[in-house]
């Protein structure tokens, strides 16, 4: 079995920089970390491995940067067999259509795949739209929101979906992309001896010239959609505070409560619709 | 014919309200252009009278496709009769909410189209002169708002927020026609099968369809203690949320994670008890309209994003708010 797992560098904290002008994120002064949703498409990889006895192999890939390399190395700690890193600058601002372009075309160098699982979406861009983009550009099939995947007959697993309604049982034939949400499992922590196995391991560079035998439908220039404005948001509330204390009872604070939904306006739901 | 599309969403042969809300978002699209507004639906059984309520509620033309085939969201079954129809009826813009659904279809379908998609919207606008979809949505844990456009590439797609808007009033004087659209049988994708659906066991009402939304956290103390959230919710007609500290404890399930490693919401209120406010858990809620906080602790940042901040222990303040509400209840059946 030989799953790809695309993972994604993302910024340490929520509070990170725009440029103005250009309206792309300022990355330099940053510390980067795994996008934290990533790490459970990590953990359903090590699971599925597991499933198979041990068998198989586990490579995991970021488009970004070169010191994206650093979040490879993390994967590669953790138990990833191998990695690669797809950067060029020429790959520089793409949108999540022309990501899914690279990746998809990345993978295309990669070889035979079974499985190819990816994280919900990314805590910085936050669109979720990589995932089902990398399947359509493949023509394979995408599940998403998974919430536990099973290997049934050979050729086929079976996922159950995270969706409005509950959850979603499905039954996928491979190759597919997966995306999973956090219900897979408690994601495990690096371990000494990948530790040591990730700081000499080899990563290979995936740029342009090694999809030289794709369209180069990627960067700022090819990407569809364009980021125009960036405001930062500020929030207005009016801010009232009852404190119950030895002159405040809880009994007032509760009043205040009411008296607030009745000034909003705020109608109790369907429950006595 | 250049008109807006506005993807209708049905479980079971009945139409969710997020499609109510997305004809809203629609209908100001279409009328500042001067087109129609057309509601397209891909489902089974769904009954002529929900049919009727998206004409209504703001459509000019609703398509349907109903089949037993696609009763049940395939992404690549609906993405390849989306693709057919847009190619065929070249709309102006697509939306879809920004569901499960959409955020899955959307994505698939704008590669295969090859346009642009921008997600999770919570304000779209035409651009005067040039037609261009102005789409504005919270990036980055909600600390700024990014306007995106699709400027050389139609149709123009985004998926719209739940919740971000209300339906439009329903107006059964409204006008419209019905097409019916036949699937071909290349559009099925027999590589996924639907096996079925499992309720979720704690509620299914989900945090980023309500209009009120309970959350509790790790001030709760134990998983036993989110009944009290329950009640409160029960009350309130409302959905149950929680931080993730209260998730990772298993008290409840991801599903009802909010955040920035979780759901993303915009209530009409939200009520968070027992939640400290970190900058994760904020991020999930700043597009809410009203935030009450409950929390003993005066300096928790919760209190300083709330428009009520009730500092005290929730296990005094919650009970004679249950109290009150069951009262209220009461008195209004
Ligand atoms: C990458 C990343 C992603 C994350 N994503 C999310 C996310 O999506 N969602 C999320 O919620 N968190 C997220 N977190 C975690 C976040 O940083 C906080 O750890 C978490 O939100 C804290 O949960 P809490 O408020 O329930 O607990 P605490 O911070 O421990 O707060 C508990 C609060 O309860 C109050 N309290 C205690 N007893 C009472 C009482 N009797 N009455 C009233 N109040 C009481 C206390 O004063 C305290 O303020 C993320 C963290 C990281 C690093
Ligand atoms: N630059 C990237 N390199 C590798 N994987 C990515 C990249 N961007 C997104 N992904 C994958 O796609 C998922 C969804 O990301 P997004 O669509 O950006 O929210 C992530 O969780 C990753 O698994």
């Amino acid at each position: 079995m030989h799953i790809i797992v695309p993972i994604k560098q993302v910024p340490e904290t929520s509070n990170v920089k725009m440029d103005p002008v250009s309206g792309t994120m300022l990355r330099t002064g940053v510390e980067t970390v795994v996008n934290p949703l990533d790490l459970y498409a990590l953990e359903s990889a090590f699971r599925l491995k597991e499933q198979h006895g041990g068998v198989g192999t586990i490579t995991v890939i970021t488009m970004g940067p070169p010191q994206a390399v650093k979040v490879l190395k993390e994967a590669l700690a953790m138990g990833c067999d191998q990695a690669y890193l797809i950067s060029d600058k020429a790959f520089a601002g793409s949108d999540t259509w022309a990501t899914s372009y690279v990746l998809s075309r990345a993978i295309m160098e990669l070889g035979a795949y079974d499985l190819i699982i990816a994280g919900e979406r990314a805590t910085d861009g936050d669109t979720g739209q990589v995932g089902p983009g990398i399947a359509a550009w493949l023509d394979i099939p995408a599940v998403t929101y998974a919430a536990a995947i099973e290997s049934t007959d050979a050729g086929f697993v079976s996922c159950s979906r995270m969706v409005e309604e509950g959850y979603q049982q499905v039954a996928v034939q491979l190759p597919a992309v997966i995306t999973v949400v956090k219900e897979i499992g408690a994601v495990r922590l690096p371990t000494l001896r990948g530790k040591i196995r990730s700081r000499s391991a080899e990563i290979p560079l995936i740029d342009a010239g090694k999809l030289s035998a794709h369209k180069p439908l990627w960067g700022l220039s090819k990407s569809p959609t364009r980021v125009v404005k960036i405001e930062q948001t500020t929030v207005k509330r009016e801010g009232k505070t009852v404190v119950v204390d030895e002159h405040t009872p809880a009994e007032a604070a509760a009043d205040s409560f009411m008296e607030f939904l009745a000034e909003k306006h705020i109608i109790l739901g369907d429950r006595h619709a | 014919m250049h008109d807006i599309w506005a993807l209708a969403e049905q479980h079971e042969g009945v139409i969710k309200q997020v499609s109510f809300e997305l004809l809203h978002r629609g209908r100001l699209l279409a009328d500042s252009l001067g087109v129609r507004l057309v509601s397209l639906v891909i489902g089974h059984s769904v009954s002529s009278a929900s049919l009727d309520e998206l004409i209504a509620r703001g459509a000019d033309e609703v398509l349907v496709l109903d089949d037993e085939r696609v009763s049940d969201f395939v992404c690549e079954t609906f993405s390849n009769i989306l693709v057919r129809l847009v190619r065929e009826h070249r709309p102006h813009t697509v939306i879809a909410a920004a569901t499960s659904t959409g955020r899955t279809l959307m994505p698939h379908a704008a590669i295969k189209i090859g346009t642009g998609l921008t997600a999770d919207c919570t304000e779209l606008r035409i651009e005067e002169g040039t037609g261009n979809l102005l789409q504005t949505r919270p990036a980055i844990g909600g600390n700024i708002m990014a306007t995106i456009k699709t400027p050389h590439h139609r149709p123009q797609m985004a998926t719209v927020r739940p919740k971000s808007m209300l339906p439009l009033p329903r107006d059964a004087s409204r006008k419209g026609s019905r097409v019916n659209i036949e699937l071909h049988l290349e559009d099925i994708d027999e590589r996924v099968k639907v096996q079925g659906y499992r309720r979720d066991p704690s509620g299914a009402n989900p945090v980023e369809e309500a209009d009120i939304v309970a959350a509790g956290g790790r001030g709760l103390k134990k998983g036993e203690n989110f009944t009290l959230i329950q009640e409160l919710a029960d009350e309130l007609g409302a959905a149950v949320g929680a931080s993730r500290d209260a998730v990772d404890r298993g008290w409840i399930g991801y599903a009802h994670q909010i955040g920035l490693s979780g759901k993303t919401i915009s209530p009409k209120l939200y009520i968070g008890a027992g939640i400290s406010g970190s900058v994760q858990h904020l991020a999930g809620i700043k597009t809410a309209e009203n935030i009450i906080s409950i929390n003993s602790d005066p300096h928790a940042p919760i209190h300083q994003i709330a428009d009520l901040s009730i500092v005290g222990d929730l296990f005094t303040v919650i009970p004679i708010v249950i109290r009150k509400l069951r009262q209220k209840n009461r008195e209004v059946r």
